[in-house]
């Protein structure tokens, strides 16, 4: 099968990679671009570890072909931090231990900021349905909600 | 080493929250992880599983894999030796099947491509000739004579007659006069409880990368909990010597026991070494819930004889784990701390380990223990409901404490659970009002924790700051915990500090990161190197300013003359002497090896009110806090984590959660949609409530904490759910269907 060359903007800069057919978008990023910030947590699905935007909206990277993202606006979670400025997300969770082991975290980063994107004041239940596509093994969920939670408040009254 | 003579009482830092030092790297997608890492020249490698539960391996054709372009080696058992250490042989024997798969998933051959796609491709290309077997996945199906049996010869002999040979091991603990015990009851129940096997369900798959040199050497990367464990198994199997075979820990993202073990990396290691290339093995989720380890299933008896007014007479437990297809000795972890909570007259616990046609059993938090409470601490509340007594008190008028003789043997050091039983029952939580369909439950949870082998190196570096070397892979934060406590004790910031995981040629050897041993073992190790290297500068500062080495002591982070007789000296701070340590006798460091004992039990309580849905069945659980007594809480943080993270696991086990075989021995559920651990929108806020009862065997009082949380959910919630349908569930996971048919049976 051939490869096809597939033009896209990813974290705000013009990248261009080739790939298979049958390659996923989270195959491309980890092997073939270096991003390996997204993780494969099941390939199916079912965890949200490989979570990104496409075009704004947050999708698994393991369900997105690679040649889907031909044209379109890439953003993971090495770009969420503007240089050495720590977004609001990563910094409450480092500051309130919203992470153990931290493999789920790239994915609920990038997951929870687009929910912030579209509501940036949700309620407790919102944020919990919003998340229940990206699991924690971890942490039980309860300190990733309130960092959640106090980086909201922190980027309304910004 | 008389630590506790030592015991410091007031902390400066220890007990507060700063930042973990791999923080950033973990939120900016820095981090490595197992897959994360590459090679020049990587070669991909996938594995070929058994689809039988039980099969002679015939013979296996790889020609036309090999044939493949791309295709660089394959391997199977015919490339490994037979270990003669029986422990060893059983690791090789489940990372590559040898004659006989013992279950769904095992491992029969391995390929190495230049591609991730093109060793897929081989795979399907491997001929296997199978001739399938009867097979067994249940406990006590596996117990019974004339069952299939898993592997022979694997029997102890203290195992007695009646069982097939699937029963390797048989335990049994405890004192008193049972008879005389049960004897004085006002009443006693005898009840049966099932509980499935769970996965440990990190969310990061097995993954490694191998590279064997021509000359012999060869380096691993693999997420790990043990990367000395890793070396060891692995440098036996391919017959190497141990300082040849470089294991470096990646950062790991979940493991709760179930990266204690070696699954992939001889194999790996054996395709690097057969193609002279670096070779990547990741396992697919599917795999990770086929090949690696569950926790045990079980089946239990237990009979408690009580008093009317809540004492309990005497209790006994019979309790059969299975642990898949190879021996394991998890029941008796099971036997001693089934009653570990209590403080009997009388005790006993019978434990029986089995074999099925199933994934050995791999450590999951709290190994063996769970269960077993979980069956205990049902019997213990039913008596309450019966008796009409506050399931607190009883605990309270039962609860083992300081002096008791423990259920498994040893005499309790100061423990705290009275003191965490007096919280709860303080707590609004537990008289807060319930609506219909509403109940509360509670059970106490224990574990042992561990110490072990451990090794510590503290450099001194010239510009006042300092380095920390220590060997265990860091699950939850304790990176952190180490370097304040090293700040602690040598009196400066903590910022000044940096804790390192070192890969296994870089120190000595430390035991797994299990059995809550890290911040209670690499603690205490890493007290005593700063305590060496304070001895060390305070020679210099005594040699500087020529006065007896006696004459000088340590105070917030400098040396000092000991009183006015020792001379009249400004301190000199721990950079002060760092930076002059060339001219006072070179580089400063302290250094600690042990294998410490004294880690202290850990008790805990929950309490959980569920809201059960008469409709569907479905168990929502609507509030939970946990009370857990921690010894001292380095970094309160990542000890409430711990609290929270082992409950989201236990409420996951009794509710949802379990391993589903067909009648074909294959297991039906390898994934997260339908094996369904908890999500955010299943669970409430999970309170916690730290007791800190300090450890005697350790200089800061520090137990394990991590392991304690899971074990009182399964009780806690099955408790819950009694009270709020009426209705006594004694199997788990108690899930939609399963509790439905309860309600409705009941008239
Ligand atoms: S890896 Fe994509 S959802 Fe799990
Ligand atoms: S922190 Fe480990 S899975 Fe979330």
């Amino acid at each position: 099968m051939k490869n096809i060359p597939v033009s896209t903007t990813i974290n705000g800069d013009p990248i261009e990679f080739l790939c298979g057919p049958d390659e996923t978008l989270l195959e491309v990023l980890r092997n073939r671009l270096g991003l390996t910030g997204a993780k494969e947590g099941c390939g199916t699905g079912d965890c949200g570890a490989c979570s990104v935007t496409l075009n704004g909206r947050l999708v698994c990277s393991c369900l997105v072909l690679g040649a889907e993202a031909e044209g379109g606006e890439i953003s993971t979670v090495e770009g969420l931090a503007a240089g050495d400025a720590l977004h609001p997300l990563q910094q409450a969770f480092i500051d309130h231990a919203a992470l153990q082991c931290g493999v789920c975290t790239p994915g609920i980063l990038v997951a929870a900021k687009s929910l912030l994107d579209k509501n940036p004041n949700p309620t407790e239940t919102e944020i919990r349905y919003w998340l229940a596509g990206n699991l924690c093994r971890c942490t039980g969920y309860d300190k990733i909600i309130k960092a959640v939670q106090i980086a909201a408040e922190e980027m309304r009254s910004a | 080493m008389a630590l506790d003579s030592q015991a410091k009482k007031v902390f400066k830092q220890v007990g507060t929250r700063p930042r973990r030092p791999d923080g950033v790297d973990k939120v900016t997608g820095r981090a490595m992880y197992g897959a994360d890492a590459t090679a020049p020249g990587m070669l991909f490698a996938r594995v070929l599983r058994s689809p039988h539960a039980h099969a002679v391996i015939k013979s296996i054709d790889a020609s036309a894999a090999l044939a493949q372009k791309g295709v660089k080696a394959v391997v199977t058992s015919a490339d490994f030796g037979v270990p003669e250490d029986l422990f060893i042989r059983d690791v090789q024997d489940n990372c590559m099947a040898r004659g006989k798969v013992l279950y769904d998933g095992h491992a029969v051959a391995a390929v190495a491509a230049v591609s991730d796609a093109v060793a897929k491709q081989a795979l399907k290309l491997i001929k296997v000739d199978y001739q399938v077997l009867p097979h067994v996945t249940d406990v006590d199906e596996a117990m019974k004579p004339g069952a299939p049996v898993v592997q022979q010869g694997r029997t102890e002999e203290n195992v007695g007659p009646g069982f097939s040979e699937n029963v390797t091991t048989y335990c049994e603990f405890g004192h008193g006069d049972l008879v005389a015990g049960f004897a004085k009851a006002d009443r006693i129940l005898e009840r049966s409880f099932k509980t499935a096997a769970t996965h440990q369900g990190y969310i990061e798959p097995h993954a490694c990368l191998a590279s064997v040199t021509s000359d012999g050497k060869a380096d691993l990367w693999c997420c790990t909990q043990g990367q000395f464990h890793v070396r060891n198994v692995c440098a036996e199997i391919m017959g190497m010597e141990s300082s040849q075979l470089r294991v470096t820990a990646s950062e790991i993202g979940g493991g709760f026991g179930g990266k204690t073990t070696v699954f992939i990396e001889p194999v790996a290691l054996a395709l690097s070494r057969k193609t002279g290339r670096p070779v990547k093995m990741v396992m697919s989720r599917e795999e990770v819930f086929r090949a690696t380890g569950p926790t045990v299933s079980s089946s239990m008896d237990v009979k408690i004889g009580m008093t009317r007014d809540g004492r309990i007479t005497a209790a006994e437990a019979h309790l059969r784990y299975q642990g898949g297809a190879f021996p394991t000795g998890t029941v008796t972890m099971g036997g001693q701390s089934a009653f570990a909570a209590y403080d009997l007259e009388a005790v006993r616990t019978y434990g029986w380990n089995v074999m099925t046609n199933r994934p050995k059993e791999a450590a999951y938090r709290a190994p063996g223990a769970p269960m077993a409470i979980y069956a205990v601490e049902s019997v213990v509340d039913e008596f309450c409901q019966h008796f009409g007594l506050d399931p607190l008190d009883v605990r309270l008028m039962n609860a083992a404490k300081k002096g008791t003789r423990s259920s498994y043997g040893p005499t309790f050091d100061a423990i705290g659970l009275i003191a965490t039983l007096e919280a709860a029952k303080a707590h609004p939580h537990y008289t807060a009002p319930l609506g219909p369909n509403q109940g509360r439950g509670l059970s106490c949870g224990f574990w042992f924790n561990f110490g072990g082998n451990t090794c510590v190196t503290l450099n001194v570096n010239s510009d006042g700051t300092i380095g920390v070397t220590e060997g265990n892979p860091d699950i939850g934060g304790s990176r952190a915990s180490i370097s304040l406590m090293a700040a602690e004790e040598l009196g400066i910031p903590y910022d000044k500090v940096r804790t390192i995981v070192a890969d296994t040629n870089s120190i000595g050897y430390n035991d797994i990161t299990d059995g809550s041993r890290v911040t209670f073992s690499v603690g205490l190790a890493t007290i005593q190197s700063a305590r060496n290297a304070i001895k060390v500068m305070c020679a210099r500062a005594a040699k500087i300013w020529g006065i007896d080495e006696d004459a000088v002591i340590w105070e917030d982070g400098a040396a000092k003359p000991s009183g006015p007789n020792a001379g009249d000296f400004e301190p000199m701070t721990l950079a002060e002497i760092a930076a002059v340590s060339a001219e006072t006798g070179g580089p400063i460091a302290g250094h600690h090896e042990v294998n410490a004992d004294g880690a202290g039990v850990s008790f805990g309580v929950h309490l959980a009110d569920v809201e059960v849905d008469p409709e569907t069945g479905a168990t929502k659980v609507l509030r939970y806090t946990v009370f857990q007594d921690a010894g001292r809480a380095v970094h309160p943080d990542y000890v409430e984590g711990q609290m929270q993270g082992g409950a989201a696991q236990g409420i996951g086990w009794a509710l949802n959660e379990e391993y589903i075989y067909g009648k074909d021995g294959r297991l039906q559920n390898a994934g997260f949609l339908d094996y369904r651990v908890p999500v955010a929108s299943d669970l409430p806020n999970i309170d916690t409530v730290i007791l800190e009862i300090p450890n005697p065997g350790h200089p800061y009082g520090v137990r394990g904490v991590g392991e304690t949380p899971i074990v009182p959910p399964l009780a806690a919630l099955s408790n819950a759910v009694s009270r709020a349908v009426g209705v006594r569930m004694h199997e788990l996971p108690m899930s939609p269907p399963k509790l439905l048919k309860a309600m409705n049976g009941k008239g």
